[in-house]
């Protein structure tokens, strides 16, 4: 239970978070990859800031035998470089630069009402499912190699 | 330059950290929101609650702050038909599964621990989000 409590708790926070930083607000976000335009460049302190007290804060907290909550630390410790990491991240630019929403704002806007955060966000949890199709589907020809052979 | 807000993005992308340090302190746990709702799609016992119990906190994040006093920034959706954001949203959601993270998992906990990976999805995302806006508003001149 307090498990849940405190990801709610971290929820809002983010969720405030973006919501000072005009990260809900797509035009603010093209504005900050258009480079060759208007250029407002507030989103590099977003990630700078964001990156800066999570750099520290890690330092600090990763020095515990474990969190809270929880029996160990999940980290990602993944240091390979392949495919799926360049063309997801790839692909997720693109679909960024066209509507200016990343994950967490496409949620966080949610409740505001706005029909195209709506859509957007929708179109988002089916990309999600979308993935999970294609990824056991490639899970399942690779167990079927497998068989065979 | 006249929208450059320097203040109030360090203060927000300080909370984001914040709450990546708290969930991290706390759960254990990195906070990427891709990750997090996205491990719903499938949800596994036991795993699921603290997944949706985030998503529903970052849902809530923007009404909280108005009820603490703060005012909303102005809103809006410089590409607003369906079609655009369909596709938009279809390719975030699948090519941030791909790539394991989006802008809070990789851009700011992994760049924050100097993963290799997430400096690299970072990298990618930033090119062709820079990219993707130079084609659509100085080629294509939409």
């Amino acid at each position: 239970m307090n498990k849940i409590i405190s990801a709610f708790v971290a929820g809002i926070i983010f969720g405030i978070g973006l919501t000072i930083a005009q990260m809900v607000n797509p035009a603010k976000v093209l504005a900050f990859l258009d480079l060759a335009g208007a250029w407002d460049p507030s989103l590099a302190f977003v990630m700078g800031g964001g990156a800066g007290v999570a750099a520290i804060g890690y330092r600090l907290v990763l020095r515990r035998p474990r969190p809270v909550l929880a029996d160990i630390f999940q980290v990602p410790t993944r240091t390979d470089l392949n495919a799926r990491l360049i063309i997801g991240g790839g692909l997720f630019g693109i679909g960024w630069g066209i509507a200016g929403l990343c994950p967490g704002p496409a949620l966080a806007v949610l409740a505001l009402g706005y029909s195209e955060g709506i859509i957007f966000a929708l179109a988002m949890l089916a990309g999600f499912v979308l993935f999970e199709v294609y990824d056991r589907s490639l899970l399942n020809n690779k167990k079927k190699g497998k068989a065979n052979a | 330059m006249e929208n450059f807000t320097p203040i109030s993005s360090l203060i927000g992308g300080g909370l984001i950290g914040l709450s990546a340090v708290l969930f991290m302190l706390l759960n254990g746990r990195i906070a990427g929101i891709s990750g997090i709702a996205g491990g719903l799609i499938v949800p596994v016992a036991g795993d699921w609650p603290w997944r949706l119990a985030f998503v529903l906190g970052l849902v809530a994040g923007p009404l909280v702050y108005m009820a603490l006093g703060g005012q909303l920034p102005a809103i809006q959706f410089p590409v607003s038909s369906p079609l655009g954001l369909i596709a938009a949203g279809l390719i975030v959601g699948f090519g941030t599964r791909l790539g394991g993270g989006c802008t809070s998992g990789h851009g700011v906990c992994g760049v924050s621990r100097l993963s290799v990976r997430s400096l690299v999805a970072t990298a990618a995302f930033m090119f062709t989000g820079f990219a993707t806006v130079y084609v659509i508003r100085h080629v294509m001149g939409g």
